[in-house]
């Protein structure tokens, strides 16, 4: 390592200030650093031992707890691929077939969203950012397999630039810019995120006999739309599809249906949830209160349900809310984000609550919007600091009333 | 009503080099000096010697021209031979060669009895004359106390919680009757309570079973546990325009010396502990003392770091560098100025890490003993991580949100969150294991100088 070491050292002044290239010197000091923790010592005054871990470190944990889902994704795509056309494929078939689709979309995010880091890096003259490690790679995976590269470079730029950068950069930023991208897709390119687009067909291939691309949420929309008996009606489309038990419990827990690339299973995502936990990186309240928000409301729905009230998406049992869409991806991932999302500990329980009530709300009751989770951990990424405000405003409450003066 | 308070959050960094309890020989240092840095709070210093003055222990140095009552003395007897000024003839440091014998100033002594009969004007008077005042330090804002206010409570915290800190019961024994007497002093002081917080899992020494009138509370948990600011946090915090005075124990010991002996005496025994001592152990010296003739042929290497104070607050200093006013200890660590290849994704079971993103199996090994260097591990970033500063301080307050204010300059958040009841080292926790690197104890202070100042 020590020719590395000195090769860097050699080009070091290039990079310096008043240097041959000066202006790339944040680029310079990230692929540095990425190799080699700087030599940094603590200054004179203060701690002088400073513990082990660093930002890279702590982002780089959430992408491990990441790759469970990448990888499953990548099979799924292959799998579901070769269920539409009915033809038989192995194992690594499907995961090569995933990851030749997938893997382009991972690049284009990281190269789009890293060309914007470099450039404000450069312009603010700041180091470059580890916050991007994990947004370069949320953003494939609530994606479709089949979505256009061109949008997923556009996506990622508007989330970096706008979610982002405008409020200063990673640590700053309100809203989750992984959800942002997907939000900027929704509205403006809705034909390629929504509808039956979730699985790779490519131009002249076949399908078998009575297949439909629709997701178990757009199955259930449309059943609710058609005033299905509110009852059981809705939970029998979802049976009636056109494979045996696609959409079965089971199915829909493990994965193994159409949706974005990283977000159909639950599995996955709760064996992230470990990891993420385990190493105290996400928080687990937070994802614990998400799906209890999200079970109790579906429980609330089933209850007005059985008494024939509302719709027939509302006698979906509770629990299956938790394994269809992207709420347990969401819930994971992207609620957890340390940045948007609650920063007070008992703000996080309110915070993830909501985000699972609002996503079972915007699922049943809102035919535009199929899927909830998206649009609500956004819309509660913007509540977060309310929530904070009421539970600081205890604290400084508490404080103020022993006050004399 | 004594309180116990059992404190769940916090965290014992556990080092090498723990100093073994016996006093080690060593040659006295031969020069001495008090620095103004050492004075936070103190901003415009006046000297009262020349080079070439000779001085006794207890003869005035310079004083606070804010507060001319407040005078810093001489820890020892002998020559001064340097007024160190920095810019704009700002004072820095008087240094002073000391006499082989040590001759002090002559106080007025006191009984027991007329301790008693004291007024609180003429206790006052005698520990500013003298110079143990500056043992005195005020919260909010932790700066010397100013003898014209009047504390709500005077804390003693009598334990040290920090990283190889100093046994308290053996570098303050024998000194019972000195703590007693001191105490009995500071009880003229305040209308309210002499606050003595103890270590709630350690056998009280005889000097706490001895003590009356005052109130002794037991402190349970980890570091900062034995910090004086969490101890008032928790028995009575302080309020927006509340005073309260805290001293350690070795302040006491002094005050109690003061009356009874009639000198002001700053002998003390230090710790010399890190793990890159050769043997580490106690030394009897005096406050302000010069660390080369301590620390000489007990050092492993050359590329480490010399701290006055432990290594969560104490300062940086030169292998010929002087003991600061206030620490009890000399640590030696090594120095991290290495740049390490993939050092922040490899494993390594010889780092430390309070958070499990990093030693995943650290929880296997409670007990284990780390060397630690001085390396950050990383560079500084925004603030991102939530939720882990508040799970190693043992307050209710919101570190992150307070920290935030400072940084907005946000006067009446910092009130508000809480900037009145806390100084640097409640917050060296939050600095250890900040993923983000950022120098939190700094910020504090910042925080701490702009509300004093508005």
């Amino acid at each position: 390592m020590k020719a590395l070491r000195n090769l860097l050292d050699k080009q070091k002044p290039l990079f310096a200030e008043g240097g041959k290239y000066g202006k790339f010197h944040y680029l310079f000091e990230a692929a540095e650093t990425f190799m080699f923790v700087p030599a940094h010592t603590a200054p004179a005054k203060g701690v002088q031992v400073r513990d082990a871990i660093d930002l890279k470190r702590y982002m780089m944990t959430v992408v491990i707890a990441i790759l469970p889902t990448l990888f499953f994704g990548m099979w799924n795509v292959g799998h579901q691929h070769y269920l539409a056309t009915g033809e038989q494929a192995d194992f690594l078939t499907k995961f090569l077939l995933g990851a030749k689709l997938t893997l382009p979309i991972v690049i284009v995010a990281y190269t789009a969203g890293g060309i914007v880091e470099v450039i404000f890096a450069i312009m603010r003259k700041h180091a470059i950012n580890e916050g991007f490690l994990v947004t370069g790679i949320l953003i494939p995976l609530i994606m479709p397999v089949t979505i256009p590269l061109w949008q997923v470079a556009l996506a990622t730029v508007f989330a970096v630039l706008l979610a982002k950068e405008v409020f200063g950069g990673t640590g700053m930023n309100v809203l989750n810019v992984a959800m942002t991208a997907r939000a900027f897709l929704y509205f403006a390119y809705p034909t390629e995120i929504s509808g039956n687009i979730w699985t790779y067909l490519p131009e002249g291939s076949k399908t078998v006999d009575g297949y439909s691309g629709a997701t178990a949420l757009s199955i259930l929309n449309e059943a609710s739309a058609a005033a299905v008996d509110a009852q059981s009606g809705a939970l029998k489309a979802l049976e009636a599809s056109w494979y045996p038990d696609l959409f079965s419990f089971k199915s829909m827990f493990l994965g193994t249906i159409p949706g974005c690339i990283g977000e159909t299973s639950t599995l996955m995502c709760l064996i992230g949830a470990a990891i993420l936990i385990a190493t105290g990186v996400g928080n687990w309240k937070i994802i614990f209160s998400v799906f209890a928000g999200a079970w109790v409301m579906g429980l609330l729905l089933n209850v007005l349900a059985s008494s024939g009230i509302g719709n027939a998406f509302m006698g979906v049992p509770a629990h299956y809310h938790l394994v269809m869409g992207g709420l347990a991806f969401g819930a994971v991932y992207m609620a957890t984000d340390p940045v948007s999302a609650s920063q007070t500990e008992t703000g996080k329980w309110f915070y993830g609550a909501l985000i699972g009530i609002f996503t079972v709300l915007i699922r049943v009751f809102n035919p535009a919007y199929p899927e909830g989770i998206m649009l609500a951990v956004l819309l509660m990424n913007v509540f977060a600091p309310l929530i904070d405000f009421f539970v600081v405003d205890a604290n400084k409450k508490r404080r103020l009333k022993r006050a004399t003066v | 009503m004594s309180k116990t308070v059992k404190l769940n959050r916090g965290l014992d960094i556990k080092l090498v080099g723990k100093a073994e309890k016996r006093i080690a020989e060593s040659p006295q240092p031969d020069t001495f000096a008090i620095r103004t840095a050492d004075f936070i709070g103190l901003k415009r210093s006046k000297s009262l010697v020349n080079e070439g003055d000779i001085v006794k222990a207890g003869t005035p140095l310079f004083y606070d021209k804010k507060n001319e009552k407040i005078k810093f003395p001489s820890p020892v007897s002998g020559e001064v031979v340097e007024v160190l000024r920095g810019e704009k003839r700002k004072l820095l440091q008087i240094k002073i060669l000391a006499d082989k014998k040590i001759e002090y100033l002559e106080f007025p002594k006191y009984s027991a009895s007329q301790i008693e009969s004291l007024s609180r004007e003429s206790v006052l008077d005698a520990l500013t004359t003298s110079g143990v005042w500056i043992n005195f330090i005020q919260r909010p804002f932790a700066i010397v106390a100013n003898p014209n206010d009047t504390p709500k409570h005077i804390f003693i915290s009598a334990f040290d919680s920090s990283p190889l800190a100093p046994d308290y019961s053996f570098i303050f024994q024998g000194e019972e009757s000195y703590f007693l007497t001191g105490l009995n002093v500071l009880k003229k002081l305040t209308p309210g309570k002499v606050h003595l917080n103890i270590k709630g899992d350690a056998e009280s020494s005889s000097a706490v079973e001895k003590a009356t009138g005052i109130q002794v509370n037991k402190f349970y948990g980890p570091h900062p546990a034995g910090n004086v600011g969490i101890q008032i946090h928790h028995i009575s915090p302080i309020n927006k325009g509340d005073t309260v005075w805290t001293l350690t124990p070795y302040g006491v010991i002094q005050i109690g010396k003061l009356f009874a002996e009639g000198r002001y005496d700053a002998s003390k025994i230090v710790a010399l502990a890190g793990s890159e001592v050769k043997s580490p152990a106690y030394y009897r010296t005096y406050t302000g003392a010069n660390i080369k003739n301590i620390v000489a042929n007990n050092i492993k290497g050359t590329n480490v770091r010399y701290i006055s104070g432990n290594v969560l607050t104490g300062e940086k200093i030169a292998a010929d560098g002087y003991l600061g006013f206030y620490h009890n200890m000399i640590t030696v660590i090594p120095e991290g100025n290495y740049s390490e290849f993939l050092g922040w994704i490899t494993p390594d079971p010889k780092k430390y890490s309070f958070h499990k993103a990093f030693g995943l199996f650290s929880f296997l090994s409670p007990n284990k003993e780390y060397v630690l260097d001085t390396n950050l591990h990383g560079e500084e970033r925004p603030f991102v991580q939530t939720g882990a500063m508040e799970k190693v301080l043992p307050m209710d307050i919101y570190p992150v949100l307070l920290l935030k204010a400072i940084l907005a300059n946000d006067y009446d958040g910092m009130e508000a969150l809480g900037i009145y009841e806390v100084a640097e080292e409640d917050f060296a926790l939050c600095e250890f294991i900040d993923v983000s690197k950022n120098d939190i104890q700094a910020m504090i202070r910042e925080g701490i100088n702009m509300i004093q100042q508005s």
